[in-house]
């Protein structure tokens, strides 16, 4: 795994308290993570924040799982 | 009871009566506090009063670059952001029919469009701390209406609609978003009423009497504390009796 998606998946495991196992590529912040829609705010937010990019809100939409996330960043972070 | 020591508050309309009312207030109890108005040397003579612990920060609410700027500016004064209180506002009354949409527009802008904007940004920061006191400042006449006022009134009523929304969707992280209602209360806003107007009013209100800032002030504190925490898209009317809910 890169860099960047450990750094991802450290986010998520911590911010939504999963198991670390559970966070694979495929998973779904909503629908397999049990993560709310306010959740997933704040897992942008934590993104911003950890990778110092910005995530427009149409760009933010399309994140909805670590995947998605993992991409977004690699391509958009520094 | 309702110690602030080490709150960070940002008071718009600070220069106004009841959010210079407000602004000591929270200051006594001991919070950090930044004052927002247009009137540069009101603020400067409410900061010289207060002391330390005071930030001023001139904004225009009117202006939505100067809305926008206004939270991240208080978070660099104040070092962070717990308590919003969201108070000012203008009126520009007129009778419905004779209303004009720049008078409609101006009060929606500063009295609901700016607590919406100043209160999304203040979340931002609020919800990373897990901590949060946003207090909208409403008034009565949104809960009853009020001839000639009915830009003011809707402008009020949708302080409570987004009070109550944004409560629901931010309770889960700690924060708390609440409004009071004043009636009519010594200020200068009522300070241009005639005896007469001023006698009208008072057959009005049971307790016979304008209100006080600082009464108005105490219910913020209380709205502000931890010991509030519990409580939460709630309009606390403070009215002496003349509007029961």
């Amino acid at each position: 795994m890169s860099d960047i998606a450990d750094r991802v998946k450290k986010i998520v495991v911590d911010h939504l308290g999963v198991e670390p196992e559970k966070v694979t590529p495929n998973a779904n912040f909503i629908d397999d993570l049990g993560a709310d829609s306010l959740d997933t705010v704040e897992l942008v937010m934590a993104f911003e924040e950890e990778f110092n990019v910005e995530i427009p809100d149409d760009a933010a939409e399309t994140i909805q799982t670590v995947g998605d996330a993992i991409k977004f960043l690699e391509k958009n972070a520094g | 009871m309702f110690d602030l020591s080490g709150r960070k508050a940002l008071v718009t309309g600070a220069t106004g009566g009841l959010g210079g009312a407000i602004a000591r207030a929270l200051h006594r109890q001991g919070a950090h506090v930044a004052v927002s108005g247009t009137r540069r040397e009101a603020l400067e003579a409410l900061a010289g009063e207060l002391g330390e612990r005071v930030h001023i920060l001139e904004a225009n609410l009117s202006d939505p670059v100067a809305v926008e700027a206004l939270v991240p500016a208080a978070e660099a004064a104040l070092g962070g952001l717990d308590v919003l209180v969201n108070n000012a506002g203008i009126t520009r009354d007129n009778l419905f029919l004779r209303m004009k949409d720049e008078e409609w527009d101006s009060v929606i802008a500063v009295n609901l469009t700016a607590a919406f904007r100043l209160s999304r940004a203040a979340v931002k920061g609020m919800m990373k701390r897990r901590y949060g006191r946003i207090i909208n400042v409403g008034s009565v006449v949104g809960a009853t209406g009020n001839a000639g006022q009915g830009n003011y009134a809707a402008a009020k009523a949708g302080l409570v609609g987004l009070t109550k929304a944004l409560a629901a969707e931010v309770a889960s992280r700690k924060i708390t978003v609440n409004c009071i209602a004043p009636g009519f209360i010594t200020s200068p806003m009522t300070d241009v009423l005639n005896d007469k107007q001023r006698e009208g009013i008072l057959a009005t209100v049971p307790m016979g009497r304008l209100g006080e800032g600082a009464e108005i002030a105490a219910a913020a504190v209380y709205l502000a504390s931890d010991e509030a925490a519990y409580v939460t898209g709630h309009t606390l009317h403070v009215n002496g009796g003349m509007a029961m809910f």
